[in-house]
């Protein structure tokens, strides 16, 4: 019984980690960059909607829209100012560096504006979740909730990428961006929509990871940020359902490498466990291989 | 690397000149330091000097300490001063940075403080006792928990150190029968954490208290701790000791709840703070007990006429923090007293004084009835339990 209550705490860790490798993702996959600032955009989205329920009205809803809305301008205008004048840049890894300093110039804002002290945070999911085996399992409902709203992200960004023009536009600039611009799609509108998208998710996964675990500080969105990437990778970058897939596996993982191995031990088997499958299979569970030709 | 060296050398050599010219600014105002203990009006004083966060994250801290010692000082300067000199008291903002601590502590030597009531934090206070013990200046710091903070003769403390906590964490579960078996979490990345949390464990063997679970977590593992609850909520553990800061114990302390889980939980001076967190469910923290020197329901008359002053001049509830400050002034007061010392000794003959007075010297003050000290710079005293009623501490005696 006990096993299926660590397991239960696995998925919903899991459940988050997947959902904010939902953006990591999507961005990565379209783009071809790393945008490390997205733990932030999460820590940001936490912010307004605590702002929004705790002064203006106690409706969640309203403060996730708003937030919503919020963290894609954030995003579009990240990407306008900080991201594209670089994307032409001789290395790769200029984009990657700038994106590494919008995470800290994040921090240190919300640091000034909000400050240190830790802010509780009123989950967004008011159901209390189910009891099972006569109250000896229980799964929260915030832990459900991120179950489905990640499968239905999952599915709509499926139906939105495969089914849709805009959609197959970000396909053919996945593929080659110079390619795509020739066959006249707007290679910077259709990056700048990825970056909408991939900000807007930050919004709901941060308003599931707060709900889940309602301490907000100005490095809310870091640590899970990372281990977030390291479910995305893990999945197969770039691949939709492998960032699912990733999120729960690496949250099972690291709830029972805590519970049988060592509590103390588990971010060491977690990363480990990164190096492994990257030895073994570099493009993650469900990357595609790409042959490169000479 | 030679270009680097080049580049590293010019710079430490502005800075010398810079710092010499600056040396000769201050040694002119100052009148080469020769007005030790001259008051601004020309009479003889005493001078203390406070350091501590008074901007940053540790804002809350620093400011409880240097309002809790202007209070001591206003009192004592209306009675009559010590020894019939008044005090001049001058606060300095550290920012919880122990190298602004070190510019800090110079700039009130500068000013001619005699007597230092800090830093606030643990790593200030050491960083600055590297100082006061080069100039044999006497340092008591009100609130530096760790053991280092008072490695020198010449530096003393009014709180508890870090491993003393954990000691007599232990001590006051047993004395009053809370629980047989207890469940311990703590911070494995946090050296206050694990400090409390070894003499907790040494000192709960002696006393005959059964661990049943011990689990650790990290600042990068600190979202996630139902395995931890459920660990020691399987293993029977009827209470949690939580020897780490309150950002985290909220997010414990939520889990728990979420599982049904409702141990007796058990902190030590960081859970402190837990009341403040915006937004913070109160109900959750309900019966939580957390050992720190001072309460500031208590009835006892000390504290009354403190957390009244304290709230009409600065609007908030004194915490412990502004307690150990406030001790502190009175500290060196009886042990100025003791000394018979006067403010136109100089800097170091005072400490010379003061730390063979501060042996003999015994205290009542709003930390404890009774503080006496040893020459190792630890505090003698009682340790006091809070418990958390309604939203608010309540002596757990």
């Amino acid at each position: 019984m006990s096993f299926l209550n660590y397991l239960i705490s696995g998925l919903s860790l899991g459940s988050i980690y997947a959902i904010i490798a939902l953006g990591y993702t999507m961005v990565y996959g379209i783009a071809k960059m790393l945008n490390f600032a997205h733990g932030d955009f999460i820590m940001v989205g936490c912010y307004i909607i605590f702002c929004i329920s705790s002064r203006f009205s106690n409706n969640p809803l309203i403060g996730i829209v708003i937030a919503i809305v919020f963290c894609t301008i954030l995003g579009v205008t990240t990407e306008l100012v900080a991201y594209r004048p670089l994307r032409g840049a001789a290395s790769p890894l200029a984009v990657l560096i700038t994106a590494i300093g919008v995470s800290y110039f994040l921090e240190n804002l919300a640091l000034i504006i909000f400050g240190a002290d830790t802010k509780s945070f009123t989950s967004v999911v008011s159901w209390e979740g189910l009891s099972l085996a006569g109250g000896k399992l229980k799964i929260q409902g915030v832990t459900l909730v991120t179950i489905i709203v990640g499968l239905l992200i999952l599915i709509a960004l499926e139906t939105f990428i495969g089914k849709t023009k805009q959609g197959q536009a970000m396909l053919a600039v996945a593929e080659d961006k110079g390619a795509a611009a020739l066959m006249g799609i707007n290679v910077n509108r259709t990056i700048a929509l990825t970056f909408a998208i991939g900000s807007s998710l930050a919004a709901v996964a941060g308003a599931l990871l707060c709900s889940a675990y309602p301490a907000l500080s100005p490095y809310t969105g870091a640590m899970p940020g990372i281990k977030a990437f390291v479910a995305a990778v893990l999945g197969g970058i770039g691949s939709i359902r492998g960032a699912v897939i990733g999120g729960l596996l690496l949250g099972i993982v690291e709830i029972l490498s805590k519970t049988y191995i060592s509590s103390q031990l588990s971010e060491a088997i977690v990363f480990g466990i990164l190096i492994v499958v990257l030895l073994v299979r570099p493009t993650g569970i469900l990357g595609k291989k790409i042959q490169e030709k000479v | 690397m030679k270009k680097f060296n080049k580049f590293v050398s010019a710079v430490l050599t502005s800075v010398m000149v810079a710092s010499m010219v600056a040396g000769c600014a201050d040694a002119t105002s100052t009148g080469g330091g020769s007005a030790e203990g001259a008051g601004s009006d020309g009479a003889k004083v005493f001078k203390i000097g406070a350091i501590g966060p008074l901007t940053g994250g540790a804002a809350a801290y620093g400011n409880a300490v240097v309002n809790g010692a202007e209070i001591a000082v206003e009192e004592i300067n209306a009675a009559g001063g010590i020894n019939g000199y008044q005090i001049e008291y001058k606060k300095e903002d550290d920012e919880c940075d122990a190298q602004k601590s070190v510019n800090a502590y110079n700039t009130l030597k500068d000013w001619g403080m005699q007597f230092l009531v800090g830093s606030t934090t643990s790593a200030c206070s050491i960083a600055v006792s590297e100082n006061t013990k080069a100039d044999n200046m006497f340092q008591l710091t009100p609130s530096g928990s760790a053991v280092e903070c008072v490695q020198y003769d010449n530096a003393f403390r009014v709180c508890f150190s870090d491993p003393s906590q954990g000691l007599a964490s232990a001590q006051y579960i047993a004395e009053h029968k809370l629980a047989t078996k207890i469940g311990i979490i703590y911070d494995s990345s946090d050296v206050y954490s694990t400090g409390v949390y070894q003499t907790f464990v040494d000192e709960a063997g002696r006393q005959g208290l059964e661990i049943v679970s011990s689990e650790a977590f990290t600042q990068d593992n600190n979202t996630d701790f139902t395995v931890q609850l459920q660990k020691a909520k399987d293993a029977g553990a009827d209470l949690l000791f939580l020897p780490f800061y309150y950002k985290d114990a909220s997010l414990v302390l939520t889990q728990a709840s979420t599982m049904d889980y409702h141990p007796t939980i058990f902190g030590v001076d960081g859970l402190d703070g837990i009341l403040t967190v915006e937004n913070f469910d109160t109900s959750l923290a309900e019966g939580v007990m957390l050992l720190t020197p001072f309460a500031a329901d208590a009835t006892d008359d000390l504290t009354v006429n403190f957390v009244k002053k304290y709230q009409e001049k600065y609007g908030e509830v004194p915490n412990q923090f502004a307690a150990d400050a406030y001790d502190a002034v009175y500290v060196i007061k009886a042990a100025i007293e003791k000394a018979g010392a006067t403010p136109d000794q100089s800097v170091s003959d005072l400490c010379e004084a003061l730390k063979g007075a501060m042996t003999q010297i015994e205290v009542a003050g709003l930390t404890s009835a009774k503080m006496t000290w040893d020459a190792s710079g630890e505090p003698n005293k009682e340790p006091k339990a809070v418990v958390i009623k309604d939203g608010a501490y309540v002596s757990a005696d």
